[in-house]
């Protein structure tokens, strides 16, 4: 099975991420991730939702999503040609003996350390999916004490676009 | 000048062409119904006994006519009662809008008396719905309801008004025209083309419909084309009424229980062009076996439609009647002359085997030749009934009048097929007689009737032409049937063992009742029953272990159909 990576243009009204998480409930779809967010209108929001499935389960997600009255466009976004980014917000404990491992891998990884306690630390780290697990998997003999992650927000390279108005 | 909310609603209500609408008052409507009172001689609100009723009754009124139907309940327990009905309309696709009113918006999340977040439970069994809580958006919020319930493929859509919203004014321009549907989608002429070869290359071509042809209006266009294209048709439950039964080219209602004629048939094919129908469960049974040997074209208004149940080889995205009508004028005229005779072997088979099932019935049970069978009670009916539109419930008596019934006119057939909702009939009844002004004739069983018998009371004080035919074996048929099947006649809470009198009960709601237990008996209370312009039950005694079949068992294919149970 593969991932898919669809932008969903939707009217900016009260339900609406109800209506389109709840359309992927009652069909049996599964979702690996969902961001929702403004867009260049304010009339409009924007849904990133990734999905593991075949070419008829993705077929039939956007037909069901078309469908939906506050559903505006939806496309899938190619993966080879669009900006695919998560955010990971991750605190781990602030200790001597490993401050300097944790610092390397800030580095390494273009990671920010957005707070810093006495006892704590946390890094912030923007990328593909990919590089934030390893991130989190290099982080995690040291003790992460939370984490959080926004989930994927995708942008076609060039100029395609998501239209909020056809 | 500036309106209340509530007489926005009834405005707009008129301003769509609805004249009649059915609902239950409550204190969240109250301002509402009291704006329904004022206008009590533009827009006529019929009161049902239940709320579920009066969704059933919206639904028979859009299903009769092709209008949208309208509901009105209040908040709480009146919007959810109407929620089998809404689930009901939006499997078989039939517009309604139901319009259900709520505590004000203060109030709203806070667990307030008679509150319930109708919007969130009816999200996925509605096409849309809304929750109005600014006035100044009510009038357009009822005219896109009116307009996404009829445009494409219909459905419900509940529209949630809050007490204070009914109660606010509003400036209010009343539009002259009821709202347009949104613009059809057309099929793309190079698939039609494809289509037409497919067609063309065909030797054995079925023709498989649903309610599509009859919401798309396209009867003729249909039969036209299978006449070109010497096709044999088949149906779905929602089909059934689209072409008159007497069509030559009609082998009935295919799957579960269709036809044994139209359900070999289909299997035989070699190509099964799909017509506004979405090949349920309970249409293609086991779907890894189905289709194994034809090959697909589907056409659908509905895009989600196709590829979802069955994969098609070919489809096409589009409006039924105007696909069809191209698609007539693509295709190349043939005859079949090895396919008919087929299909004349096929239908001399199926006729023997329905006179065997019933010889084996006769038998068991020592029939005289004066006993009831399901059969001769919807033939006797049916030499009655003239143009009434027949409504059933669901079960054994369903299967059996999707079965035999003639029927001549589109919409004259209303059934809940894809929720099989038992307790649908009357409510429906009502509703599609109020909207055509004919007589319903309801089918129902015993356990049917006795779900939503209380709406006797409204066909009563509405004075409703309205003939029920309940087909009484004191047992849950439909599920006896398969614990006969599949659960070494297990009967778990299928035998009825009720002391209910139905006749009595229809004189104590003030409809005529009679009891009937032989042909003669039933010939000569059909004539009372529809000499009469009211409400009447003819309550029919049936035997218990009178089968559906045909029957396809769940998760089969037509390898095990079976025509008679010994």
């Amino acid at each position: 099975m593969d991932q898919y990576v669809i932008g969903v243009i939707v009217s900016n009204v009260s339900g609406v991420l109800s209506r389109v998480s709840g359309m992927f409930t009652r069909r049996g779809f599964n979702i690996d991730s969902l961001t929702v967010g403004e867009t260049e209108s304010s009339g409009f929001s924007r849904i990133t939702i990734a999905f593991h499935g075949d070419e008829d389960i993705k077929e039939r997600i956007l037909q069901q999503l078309q469908k939906l009255h506050d559903v505006r466009e939806v496309e899938v976004l190619d993966k080879h040609d669009t900006v695919i980014r998560d955010l990971l917000l991750i605190k781990v404990r602030n200790k001597p003996e490993i401050r300097q491992d944790i610092m390397t891998a800030v580095e390494i990884f273009r990671s920010k350390i957005v707070d810093y306690s006495p006892t704590s630390l946390t890094c912030e780290l923007t990328g593909e999916t990919a590089k934030i697990d390893a991130f989190i998997e290099l982080l995690k003999p040291y003790g992460i004490m939370e984490m959080c992650r926004t989930g994927i927000v995708a942008i076609e390279r060039g100029e395609n676009c998501l239209k909020t108005v056809k | 000048m500036k309106i209340s909310g509530a007489k926005i609603v009834v405005e707009t209500l008129i301003e769509q062409g609805c004249d009649t609408v059915f609902g239950y008052p409550g204190g969240q409507v109250i301002n509402l119904f009291d704006e329904l009172y004022l206008c009590r001689d533009r827009i006529t609100h019929i009161l049902t006994a239940h709320e579920q009723g009066a969704a059933h009754a919206a639904d028979g009124y859009a299903r009769a006519t092709g209008k949208v139907g309208v509901v009105i309940a209040t908040s709480g327990p009146g919007a959810t009662n109407l929620v089998t009905g809404i689930a009901t309309a939006h499997l078989d696709s039939v517009p309604i809008v139901a319009i259900t009113g709520n505590v004000p918006c203060e109030l709203i999340g806070r667990d307030s008396f008679q509150e319930v977040d109708i919007v969130g439970v009816t999200m996925p069994i509605t096409k849309h719905n809304f929750i109005v809580k600014d006035i100044n958006e009510l009038a357009d919020t009822l005219r896109m309801a009116f307009k996404i319930a009829k445009s494409g493929r219909p459905g419900p859509v509940l529209v949630d008004i809050p007490k204070d919203v009914q109660k606010a004014l509003c400036e209010y321009e009343p539009n002259k025209q009821p709202v347009i549907p949104y613009p059809l989608i057309f099929a793309d002429e190079e698939k039609l083309r494809q289509a037409a070869e497919l067609i063309n290359e065909a030797e054995r071509p079925y023709i498989y419909f649903g309610g599509g042809i009859i919401n798309g209006k396209a009867s003729s266009a249909l039969m036209a084309f299978a006449d070109k294209t010497d096709a044999v048709m088949g149906c779905s439950l929602m089909g059934i009424s689209a072409v008159p039964s007497d069509n030559p080219r009609l082998l009935g209602m295919q799957g579960m229980h269709g036809h044994y004629a139209s359900s070999v048939a289909q299997d035989e094919a070699d190509l099964v062009i799909t017509l506004g129908a979405r090949f349920s469960d309970r249409a293609t049974g086991n779907k890894s076996r189905y289709a194994k040997n034809f090959r697909i074209i589907h056409i659908d208004i509905d895009g989600a439609e196709l590829n979802k149940n069955i994969p098609a080889n070919l489809a096409i995205r589009g409006d039924i009647n105007d696909a069809l009508q191209r698609l007539t004028a693509l295709v190349d005229e043939k005859k079949h002359p090895a396919w008919s005779e087929r299909i004349a072997e096929l239908r001399q088979e199926e006729q023997k085997r329905i006179e065997s099932a019933a010889e084996i019935t006769r038998k068991n049970n020592n029939y005289s030749d004066d006993t009831l069978t399901p059969y001769s009670i919807i033939d006797i009916i049916s030499s009655h009934a003239g143009d009434s539109t027949i409504v059933t419930d669901v079960g054994q008596h369903q299967m059996w009048t999707a079965q035999r019934y003639p029927f001549t006119k589109p919409r004259t057939f209303l059934s809940s097929g894809g929720l099989g909702t038992m307790g649908f009939g009357m409510g429906a009844a009502i509703g599609a007689a109020a909207a055509t002004g004919r007589r319903s004739v309801l089918f129902t069983g015993d356990g049917s009737f006795g779900m939503n018998l209380n709406e006797l009371a409204t066909a009563v004080s509405q004075g409703t032409p309205l003939v029920t035919v309940i087909m009484n074996n004191g047992v849950l048929g439909m599920v006896r049937q398969w614990q006969t099947l599949f659960f070494d006649r297990h009967y778990s809470n299928t035998t009825l063992d009720r002391r209910t009198d139905f006749v009595k009960l229809a004189e104590a709601f003030g409809a005529k009742g009679i009891r009937v237990s032989t042909a003669s008996e039933l010939e000569k209370a059909a004539s009372e029953a529809f000499a009469d312009g009211g409400t009447y039950v003819i309550d029919c005694t049936v035997n218990s272990d009178e089968f559906v079949l045909p029957m396809l068992p769940p998760g089969g294919s037509i390898d095990d159909i079976i025509t008679e149970i010994k």
